[in-house]
């Protein structure tokens, strides 16, 4: 091979950002295109070094803008290229048409996605919003509660999209600042495992191949639109989840480090439970243990795959837990939250009597303490010992001003 | 509307030009290529269109600027003579028009009812430049 390898200790100290753009050099990419945006410029940057020390062989492509970055990625893959880029809020945001079109032509892209408010007011910090505005696009979600499963993930995400039976894009989530800038121990692969692992690229059906010359993202309309997305939605409904186990317990063989759909902690006995995605997890895991020690019994589920949602995997964790709360990270602007209405999905005609409520937090960066976390199963506790839930069905955590409460 | 099920067909919103392999492309006419069913080649285009241009072969100097301007590829040139237009394919844009060179010129384009024989007949004469 042309390019320089890099030797890496056992345990680097990487932060999310740093994490992601060694997976994405371990994995040579092709092309990146990208527009840089806080707090994922890291990880382009990063690439864009790389390539420039000769770690890559590759094309790092400058653009003007995301939604120009996203196509670039669209053509370079649809020519035949393993390709990767990264953004965040505005930049998603200014993306989103072409992320459909990405998923429609079922190229296997691979996003990492840095969690960031959206505007408006302004905000770099992280919450949610942007990954819950794309959740219908026809990607692949992975989520990433730190640095190391930011660099595990990304591996896993390029090995799972790129199946010939699968071709989807894939996003990988982490939370903007809490991971992506937080350094931390990251367990490495060498170069030649970490490549072995994702595998050389094999496009199908690349416009490179003269051939056997196709045109891409073609016109349908009523007469066949809706099947190519039946078979896209079919696809992510039945195929993207076994193949991701698959991949999960590769991973596991390799590494001796497991990865589930739904990662359940201290979930057994469970009387009360929090779900929540993200850094949120780890703290959430913390107040569990703390609130064992207390008497009440805690759990945390976390949510590894947002899409698809693991329906079944997510009605399994929660079997005989009394009292769930859904942690939204995001506004949910006029609805309950993403995640409660999805736990409500997945638990409805389950024979489960365990009682739901939602709670919004963190936005805009705003800290999820581990003191809110303390009310939050104590309240959780009543509710399970009333057999009811004992306040509104929606509250706001640490919001400034009076107690927000609805439903 | 063929009888496809969502299951039976390519995924990917993506066609393929022809059944099968293909070499040789610049050096195969169109008539001799194996276009698939898919390709555009073989669907007609032509309800799109509102003007259609008609070609007149008297004063056409076989440069072959309409049929590299052509979005289409609706100009149809055999042996890099001009032959006439593809109106199962031509969008009516007039861009054919716009390009031609000679005086008058060898293109022009006229309403979709237009007989092509009288409007032969009655072409314009020469532009002569304004002093
Ligand atoms: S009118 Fe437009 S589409 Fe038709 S032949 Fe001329 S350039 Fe091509
Ligand atoms: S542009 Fe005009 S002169 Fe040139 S080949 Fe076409 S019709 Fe003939």
């Amino acid at each position: 091979m042309a390019f320089d390898k890099m030797e890496l200790r056992e345990v680097e100290v990487w932060d999310g950002n740093y994490a992601a753009a060694h997976a994405m050099r371990q994995a040579q990419i092709d092309v990146v295109a990208a527009y840089p945006i806080t707090p994922s410029t890291p990880i382009v940057e990063s690439y864009a070094q790389f390539l420039a020390d000769g770690y890559i062989e590759g094309e790092f492509v400058m653009v003007e803008s995301e939604h120009a970055a996203m196509s670039g990625c669209i053509g370079a893959a649809a020519a035949g290229g393993r390709v990767a880029t990264a953004t965040s809020s505005q930049g998603l945001a200014l993306m989103s048409e072409t992320l459909y079109q990405a998923s429609g032509m079922r190229l296997p892209i691979v996003l990492n996605l840095v969690n960031r408010a959206l505007a408006s007011p302004l905000n770099v910090n992280g919450d949610h919003s942007d990954m819950y505005m794309i959740r219908d696009s026809g990607w692949i979600q992975f989520d990433a509660f730190c640095p190391q499963e930011s660099y595990d993930l990304n591996l896993i995400a390029f090995k799972v999209a790129e199946d010939h039976d699968i071709r989807l894009p894939a996003i990988v989530n982490q939370d903007g600042f809490m991971t992506s800038h937080t350094a931390q121990g990251v367990h490495t692969l060498s170069d030649d495992v970490a490549y072995g692992f994702v595998g050389e690229y094999k496009p199908m059906n690349d416009m490179l191949d003269f051939e056997h010359p196709v045109t891409h993202g073609v016109q349908t309309e009523e007469d066949w639109h809706f099947e190519h997305k039946a078979r896209q939605h079919n696809d992510l409904m039945t195929k993207v989840m076994p193949k991701i186990k698959e991949v999960f317990a590769d991973f596991e063989k390799l590494t001796g480090r497991k990865y589930n759909p739904v990662e359940k902690y201290d979930m057994d006995d469970a009387d009360v439970c929090v779900v929540c995605m993200g850094s949120s997890v780890e703290t959430a895991r913390e107040v569990a243990t703390e609130m064992r020690a207390k008497g009440v019994k805690a759990g945390v589920v976390g949510l590894r795959v947002v899409r698809p949602l693991p329906f079944f995997e997510i009605a399994e964790a929660l079997k005989g837990v009394k009292a769930i709360a859904a942690l939204d990270r995001s506004s949910p602007n006029g609805a309950a939250g993403m995640l409660f209405n999805e736990i409500a999905g997945a638990l409805f005609n389950t024979d489960t009597k365990a009682l739901l409520s939602g709670y919004v937090y963190g936005l805009g960066g705003r800290d999820l303490t581990k003191a809110h976390l303390v009310a939050l199963y104590n309240e959780l506790q009543a509710n399970a010992d009333a057999g009811k839930v004992t306040t509104q069905l929606q509250q706001f955590i640490g919001v400034r001003g009076p107690k927000l409460a609805f439903l | 509307m063929a009888k496809k099920g969502w299951d039976e067909f390519e995924i990917g919103a993506m066609l393929r030009t022809f059944n099968g392999k293909i070499d040789d492309i610049a050096g195969t006419p169109q008539r001799d290529r194996d276009y698939s069913e898919n390709s555009s080649y073989t669907a007609s285009v032509a309800d799109w269109r509102l003007i259609k241009p008609i070609f007149n072969k008297d004063y056409c100097i076989d440069c072959q600027f309409c049929w590299v301007y052509c979005p289409d590829v609706s100009i149809i040139s055999r042996d890099k003579k001009l032959i006439g237009v593809d109106m199962d394919h031509c969008k009516g844009c007039g861009v054919c028009v716009e390009v031609c060179p000679t005086n008058p010129k060898s293109l022009l384009m006229f309403p979709e009812q237009a007989d092509e024989e009288s409007e032969i007949a009655n072409w314009p004469k020469k532009d002569e430049k304004e002093a």
